[in-house]
């Protein structure tokens, strides 16, 4: 008994990075951004963290010395007489010169990552996203996915949450206010281009993960992209005030490698949002417990879908029974 | 000697009382206490709002607000009630009608009659803003703990479509014409300021002789006589939007939401300044007290101030880069917005070279405007984060922009609010106050204010958004710190309502200057308080700007 527990840690230790990994509800108590997944997201990061943090900072620590010093060395008890300096020309034109020279600095950065957000390089696929008081309708418009709605798990009724519900929420490991009932699915690595407005009032599409945030104005039609470098669920919640149940009315990008999407756009394709949902389901089950890139290869199923992970890939679905769909070499 | 006793007689029998006095006012100095105890009256309700905002999100799930809606109005009542009801009336109407008249050595303001309707519209406002608290809105009549609670609950930005067809009810109707008449009222004190500044100055006293004060008052004016007409249109277009069949921004119809924003941003972006300008007048006086030396650099801090009101005018797109703006507007606005940390820089470099060198006196005062320095640059670099379009992309509407107009404003306008208070309360009210009493009010201010809004960065980083009345579990930890920090803050509130109290109760003799030679403005040289009407005889000014005397007794000397 005590030697197969071993195996099962053993088992379980090697299995238990994940791979569908980077589910993004955050940490407690998180301070910074969410970790980049996406290039844009990379250079908030990088301009944030390299540029503007370590600059005001300083500025900061800087005032705050100066006003301890002044304080300390020109206190009445340590200086009686008050100087009648009221003038240095200098100085007047140096705190104007030197702030400007700052500025110039934060600007150019600035500017490059401002173009970037807004160039969306030559897109692999079109979304639509819709707001509504209080869900998201999604549509692929070229790939022939009609418009589903995405509503929040859980909401509020009358004011408390149905706990069977949470309890439910809590068992498929989702976190509650951030989970949806049927997400957006992508492709990892590919250009999404998103079109985003809304049908009453403004909302708004936010993607902090990937560094997206576009208000969705009725009567509008706005664009953003991202590319998602990782696959994993990403979550992002409506950024514009919209009314009563504005905080509940969150996103969920189910971000996936090609081969998985192209299964769930059949089901979606034929309006099986269900069988779609279940897969992506069945998917991230069987990748939860392992991380890539593995190093060895080895060839497993769970509820009967067959997968393959090769030393340093990602897992690839060989045989769908349940779609009966053989994707071996679909890739 | 003669001619002034008798003069002084004959006001003395014209001095109303009661009723007549406080409600017929005209005198700058009454309407002025008007203007105070109003704003620090709706202050406390404004703080009551934010304790409930706390109250709810400092434990993730629904505690007290089992309607949204409910928090979404009580959300926007606080940013009304704070903005134009607090900030505005208690530093332009009240410490700006009481001051600005004696700084620059007038007897009264140019317009009395007009100052009291100025004063007389507020209230009014405010009862219509009240009043839509409790009418339907957007979703009806909510039973809040027994209460009825209506009202609108879009935000103070009042955002179509949800404040017009998303606001069916007549509350978004209270709040426009409330907004409107608060509007009016600015603008009539506008006019009061600008004609009193350029023509009721004392002999002697140029303009680049004013005091800073009076010189944040002027620019603060201008900014409120340019911006609120906008406001008062764009908030007309949504009335008949709502009630005549108009377009304006009604997608349907070929209106565009997006043209509202532009209109209430441009009055938006102004009003910001407009609230923390007269605070930038205040630092500079208690500074140059405390330091017992004058104000370094006076013609940069004022052409700082002109500056910051002129680009305050151009950049009001900031607020609005996720709308879906071009990316050139986007680069202009990025630029534009950057240059307001210069002159801003100036300010905060002038106060610090204002200190060096000086004598300082650490009274009470003095530790708010100190307060002030620091929490204002922290606030301020903020503000050099999000002017930039693509870092705002992550942080726009979250409660990272919370923090941070908190900490110029909660933590700015507000730290010169008390400042103010305690270095003319003596002189307005005659009463001093107890130092030991309002240094606890400081630290315990200071520390709570901090506690409140600093995680809130942590907040917004971690990509929690505003107006929301539940959270991700990942934000529960900052929050509950932040909801911790507002209770400390209540203490703090209610520590400064027993220095008030106490004040009044113990009535301790103000001398004419308590402050010493630092302090060298006219309201200084006169009792405290001063007499019903001031400066019958006008005071002269010299030229280095120090006060020689009266006209007619400097007249006797020659």
């Amino acid at each position: 008994m005590k030697r197969f527990a071993l195996l099962l840690g053993l088992v379980t230790t090697l299995f238990s990075w994940s791979a569908h990994a980077i589910a993004t509800p955050g940490e407690d108590w998180q301070i910074n951004f969410f970790d980049a997944a996406s290039p844009v997201m990379e250079k908030i990061h990088d301009f944030h963290g390299t540029i503007l943090m370590p600059i005001i900072t300083v500025i900061t620590l800087f005032v705050l010395a100066l006003l301890i010093y002044v304080s300390i060395r020109f206190r009445k008890g340590k200086n009686p007489t008050p100087s009648k300096t009221t003038h240095h020309v200098g100085l007047e034109i140096a705190w104007t010169i030197i702030p400007v020279i700052i500025l110039v600095l934060i600007a150019i950065p600035s500017i490059r990552l401002v173009i970037m957000q807004d160039e969306t390089p030559k897109s692999d696929i079109t979304i639509k996203a819709i707001g509504y008081q209080w869900y998201w309708g999604y549509e692929y418009p070229e790939e022939g996915v009609k418009e589903y709605s995405s509503y929040m798990r859980c909401p509020p009724e009358a004011g408390t949450y149905k706990q069977e519900c949470l309890d439910e929420l809590k068992k498929e490991g989702l976190p509650h206010k951030l989970a949806v009932d049927y997400p957006l699915v992508v492709p990892v690595n590919k250009t999404v281009r998103v079109l985003i407005t809304a049908m009453d009032v403004i909302h708004a599409f936010a993607m902090p993960s990937f560094g997206v945030k576009r208000d969705a104005v009725p009567g509008r039609m706005n664009q953003s992209w991202f590319k998602a470098t990782k696959t994993g669920t990403f979550y992002g919640q409506c950024s514009e005030l919209c009314g009563t149940n504005h905080a509940f009315m969150p996103i969920t990008v189910e971000v996936v490698p090609q081969n998985i999407y192209d299964q769930w756009l059949e089901f979606s394709k034929s309006g099986d949002l269900d069988g779609g949902n279940s897969f992506i389901e069945d998917y991230k089950d069987q990748t939860k417990y392992i991380k890539t890139p593995i190093e060895f290869s080895i060839n497993y199923s769970v509820n009967g879908i067959e997968y393959e992970v090769e030393a340093g890939k990602e897992p690839v679905i060989v045989n769908n029974i349940k779609a009966n769909i053989k994707l071996g070499d679909a890739q | 000697m003669t001619s002034s006793v008798a003069n002084s007689d004959h006001h003395h029998d014209d001095t109303p009382t009661g009723f007549r006095r406080w409600f017929f006012s005209t005198n700058h100095k009454d309407i002025g206490i008007l203007y105070l105890w109003f704003g620090m009256f709706m202050g406390i309700f404004g703080f009551l709002l934010s304790m409930g905002i706390r109250l709810e999100l400092m434990h993730p799930g629904l505690q007290y607000f089992l309607n949204p809606q409910t928090y979404n109005v009580f959300v926007t009542g606080h940013g009304v009630v704070m903005i134009f009801f607090f900030v505005m009336p208690v530093l332009i109407g009240g410490f700006g009608n009481w001051l600005v008249p004696i700084m620059v050595g007038a007897p009264d303001m140019a317009f009395p009659r007009m100052n009291n309707i100025s004063f007389w519209l507020l209230p009014m406002a405010g009862i219509l803003l009240f009043v839509s608290l409790f009418v339907p809105g957007d979703a009806g009549i909510t039973d809040f703990y027994g209460i009825p609670i209506g009202g609108h609950g879009g935000g103070w930005t009042l955002y179509p479509p949800l404040s017009s067809t998303g606001s069916p009810g007549p509350a978004m109707d209270f709040i426009i014409l409330s907004l409107h008449i608060s509007g009016a009222s600015s603008i009539l004190g506008a006019i009061n300021f600008i004609t009193t500044i350029f023509n009721m100055r004392a002999p002697g006293m140029t303009l680049h002789k004013m005091p800073l004060f009076a010189w944040s008052m002027l620019v603060t004016a201008f900014l409120l006589l340019l911006s609120l007409p906008v406001l008062a249109g764009g908030i007309t277009m949504l009335l008949t939007d709502r009630n005549f069949g108009t377009a304006f921004f009604e997608p349907a119809y070929g209106g565009d939401p997006v043209l509202y924003q532009h209109l209430f941003w441009f009055f938006g972006h102004p009003e910001v300044y407009i609230l923390i300008l007269p605070g930038f007048g205040i630092i500079s006086h208690i500074i140059s007290t405390f330091s017992r030396k004058p104000v370094f650099g006076y013609l940069g801090m004022v052409y700082a101030m002109v500056s910051i009101g002129f680009v305050g005018f151009i950049v009001w797109a900031h607020h609005m880069y996720t709308v879906g703006l071009d990316v050139n507007t986007r680069l202009y606005f990025v630029l534009a917005t950057m240059v307001i940390a210069v002159p801003t820089g100036v300010k905060i470099f002038s106060w610090i070279a204002t200190m060096w060198g000086g004598s300082l006196e650490f009274k009470l005062p003095m530790w708010w405007a100190l307060g002030f320095i620091f929490l204002f640059t922290l606030g301020g670099v903020t503000g050099v984060v999000l002017s930039n379009a693509g870092i705002d992309t992550a942080l726009h509407d979250t409660y990272y922009v919370v923090a941070h107009f908190h900490y110029v404003l909660s933590l700015g306008a507000v730290f010169t609010i008390f400042a103010a208070w305690y270095y003319w309360q003596g002189k307005i009210f005659g009463v001093g106050y107890n130092e030991t009493l309002g240094k606890l009010h400081f630290i315990v201010t200071f520390i709570g204010v901090n506690l409140i809004f600093f995680p809130q960065h942590f907040l917004g980083m971690a990509g929690m958004p505003r107006r929301y009345v539940d959270y991700a579990d990942i934000h529960a930890g900052w929050n509950y710190v932040s909801s911790i920090g507002s209770m400390i803050t209540a203490v703090g509130v209610i520590i400064f309502l027993i220095v008030i109290i106490e004040a009044f109760i113990r009535k301790r003799k103000v001398p004419n200057n308590p402050w010493g030679e630092g302090a060298t403005t006219l309201e200084w040289t006169l009792p405290s308080p001063p007499p019903f009407h001031q400066f019958e005889d006008l005071p002269v000014i010299g030229e280095n700007g120090e006060y020689l005397g009266l006209q007619t007794e400097l007249k006797k000397k020659t």
